[in-house]
């Protein structure tokens, strides 16, 4: 390594045969940019194979391409309101089979709990912050009739919406159906919701109030 | 999961399935398994989206759930199965093939709806079939139910895992997640249904599904008002059989390509024999005699039991070796080596990519290389008889290309180039990986473009399909050749070369994909058998 540099003369310190060119030899340019994103081929590519099997499955690919998109496992994306309602729009729809999955081979969390009335109220919730203290108190009692009458410890806890809906920026329907049974504890505090003005985020999923009440004393105290 | 297979899946879920699938198949194929509330949170869509995406996806096989503890349930995407969903054409062709059109049905009802039982796909398909089918002629549910008998019996199609009947009558917690169960032995298992009756004819008036609402109501009434004899019993499409008869086919069309016909009737008899007897991951099958080669050599071939045994030996010695002696016992213990069959066939893959791609005295290079294992820049000038300008510069696209890799080999411990040997040398497994990877890439390539093709010419499209449904409406209604003449013209003759160069685009790009998976099968067949070792 530290041997001699050529002593003036350039010599490289392999045998330059051995990469495959001769000294002096002109080398291609260096290249400056990426490849170009299509480039040019030499050779052409080979005709497809063509055949009745080939033929055949070609028709079956596209067809099945069809039949999918009309089956009840393809979910349409909910379109955005258009400004301008189209009369052709209600006579151009699609009528699809309903599917109903075998709910004994799915988890129970997969099933879709029908008590509660997701859009229109996570949507009024959105718009009206002041009506929230008035839908809770009415929630709260209203899931105390049902506790009474169903008796059994299941708990759904649709007044989340509500609480999270409060905030300005909830994600629609993000906080929808918490009715597992796994994060029932988590939960257990909107049992307890009265008409206050702490905000919902305040607690830590799974805290309890005791342990918090220390940093609200230093409010009350003034 | 590489960047180009988790592109190809989106692209696909995207078609099959629509975007919210799309998003959360893609996002769990990300980020592996996770619970239910993490993936709306992650991806920003509602729980109830996320439970109806997870519902189709888990009834396509595509997604599977375990439960963890606490009860927490996670769900966990297969990437490999969503590629599978380029080769269900190939799947149900092969089916019609095997066992006609009934097979063909019921395989394509099975890839469509993922799971079914067994008397829904016997309905469903005698209803199909019946529609083709004269006036007046019906198809009975018994022929159906025999065809999927055979395909349950060669293991084309198989039990799903079902849910254990508990035997405690007080269910106590039920837990979170049923744990599906399922054992060797049942798996075909067809269980004992009378299914009697005729396929039904649909009513012409519903014969579009535009504003037929009566339609879905009537099949949700007749659901529910007789009880599913097979309740609970779910059967799927058995891929893996699948892939064991393309694998098959594959071995017999390249010995059929090297040496002759009987040749490849006598590998194909063979591969008919270990079917059932061999699993599909061994290297090589159970040693057969040559005598039970014989006996069971289709019924029109009279050939000797010389010639066989000739035959026999041939192929045994032949380089390839997909055929190998194993013993003498019996005339001739013989085997077919699985593995190193599909190692020439992964191999022919890359000469030939590499001939198209590069010309034939790159190729020439290239089988050299592969001959000789390792050689030096000289060598392979010498060996190849090609001037050492073209071979450097023809040696150097390839590696450039990932298909040879180079070999130091240090002559001292410090490694100085001066002093060290560099072998050119191909690697077939990295090669076939980098191929396989080039090929999911064409694949999304080829399906992105043929999205833009369709979306370019969307208005010309649906203006052709009003233009065919309003002729389709006027002949029911008996109209007059001069008015369907002048609804035809509607479509001007430029429209129609437009659409006409639409079509034939679309048809090759759909045609190209279909070949380009015939290449990922063999590629990937190839990588598994290594990794099973």
């Amino acid at each position: 390594m530290a041997g001699n540099k050529g002593r003036g003369r350039a010599a490289y310190t392999f045998n330059i045969e051995a990469v495959g060119f001769s000294r002096g030899e002109k080398l291609p340019d260096v290249v400056l940019k990426p490849p170009p994103l299509f480039p040019d081929t030499d050779y052409k590519p080979v005709p497809l194979k063509a055949g009745e099997g080939e033929d055949y499955m070609l028709a079956l690919k596209q067809e099945l391409r069809e039949t999918m998109k009309r089956m009840p496992y393809y979910i349409e994306t909910p379109e955005e309101k258009q400004d301008i309602e189209r009369y052709s729009k209600r006579y151009m729809k699609v009528y699809k089979e309903e599917w109903i999955p075998d709910w004994r081979r799915l988890p129970r969390e997969m099933m879709p709990r029908k008590k509660c009335k997701k859009g229109p109220k996570s949507e009024k919730a959105k718009d009206t912050s002041k009506g929230v203290s008035l839908t809770n108190t009415a929630d709260v009692l209203k899931k105390i009739e049902e506790l009474e009458k169903r008796g059994d410890g299941e708990k759904s806890d649709e007044e989340n919406e509500e609480k999270e809906g409060g905030k300005e920026k909830s994600k629609e329907g993000d906080e929808e159906d918490d009715d597992d049974a796994a994060e029932q504890e988590e939960y257990d505090e909107e049992e307890q919701e009265e008409e206050n003005d702490y905000i919902n985020s305040y607690f830590e999923d799974g805290d309890d109030f005791g342990a918090d009440s220390d940093d609200n004393m230093d409010e009350a105290t003034y | 999961m590489t960047q180009a297979e988790i592109k190809l899946c989106s692209l696909l879920l995207q078609e099959h399935f629509g975007e919210i699938v799309e998003k959360i198949g893609v996002h769990l194929i990300r980020t592996g398994s996770q619970p239910l509330r993490v993936i709306a949170h992650d991806t920003g869509t509602s729980l109830d989206q996320v439970k109806k995406a997870l519902c189709v996806l888990i009834q396509h096989n595509l997604v599977i759930y375990q439960v963890h503890k606490r009860g927490v349930v996670e769900y966990e995407a297969q990437c490999s199965r969503v590629l599978r969903m380029l080769r269900y054409p190939r799947y149900i062709y092969t089916a019609k093939t095997l066992y006609s059109d009934t097979g063909e049905l019921i395989v394509e009802e099975l890839l469509l709806n993922g799971k079914m039982t067994m008397s829904a796909v016997v309905k469903k398909v005698a209803d199909r079939l019946t529609e083709t089918m004269e006036d007046g002629k019906t198809m009975d549910y018994a022929e159906v139910s025999n065809t999927f008998m055979r395909l349950a019996d060669t293991h084309f199609v198989q039990r799903c895992p079902w849910v254990p009947a508990t035997e405690n009558s007080d269910p106590g917690p039920l837990p979170p997640a049923p744990i599906l169960v399922i054992s060797e032995k049942d798996m075909y298992l067809v269980p004992k249904l009378s299914l009697i009756g005729k396929g039904k004819r649909r009513r012409s008036s519903d014969e579009d599904a535009t504003g037929e609402p009566k339609a879905k109501r009537s099949k949700h009434s007749t659901d529910n008002k007789e009880p599913i004899p097979d309740d609970g019993i779910y059967w799927q499409a058995n891929l893996d059989r699948f892939h064991q008869h393309f694998r098959d086919q594959a071995i017999v069309s390249a010995v059929a390509n090297r040496m002759d016909q009987t040749s490849s009737e006598i590998v194909r008899t063979m591969l008919r024999m270990s079917e059932i007897t061999t699993p599909s991951a061994a290297p090589f099958t159970q040693p057969l005699s040559s005598n039970e080669i014989f006996r069971s050599l289709p019924v029109g071939y009279n050939i000797s039991k010389q010639v066989l045994d000739q035959y026999l030996t041939l192929l045994a010695d032949d380089p390839l070796e997909f055929v190998g002696k194993s013993g003498d016992s019996g005339g001739g213990m013989y085997v077919i080596n699985l593995h190193k069959a599909l190692g020439s066939l992964a191999t022919a893959t890359l000469e030939s990519v590499v001939q198209e791609r590069f010309g034939s005295r790159c190729a020439r290079i290239f089988r050299l290389v592969l001959q000789k294992k390792h050689l030096e820049q000289k060598q392979v000038e010498d060996f190849a008889m090609i001037p050492a300008k073209e071979a450097k510069d023809m040696l150097y696209k390839m590696l450039s290309g990932n298909f040879i890799s180079l070999q130091e080999i240090p002559k001292t411990p410090d490694h100085a180039p001066s002093r060290t040997f560099y072998l050119y040398t191909v690697n077939i497994l990295s090669a076939a990986r980098m191929l396989l990877h080039r090929c999911y890439k064409s694949i999304a390539n080829l399906i992105e473009r043929r999205q833009f093709e369709t979306k370019e010419n969307k208005r010309l499209l649906e203006k052709s399909q009003r233009v065919e449904a309003i002729i389709a409406s006027m002949q029911a209604t008996g109209a007059e050749e001069a008015q369907l003449q002048e609804i035809e013209e509607m479509i001007t003759a430029p429209e129609r070369q437009q659409l006409e160069t639409l079509k034939r685009n679309v048809n090759k790009l759909d045609a190209s994909e279909i070949q380009v998976d015939e290449t990922i099968f063999l590629l990937e067949s190839y990588i598994e058998s290594t990794m099973k070792r």
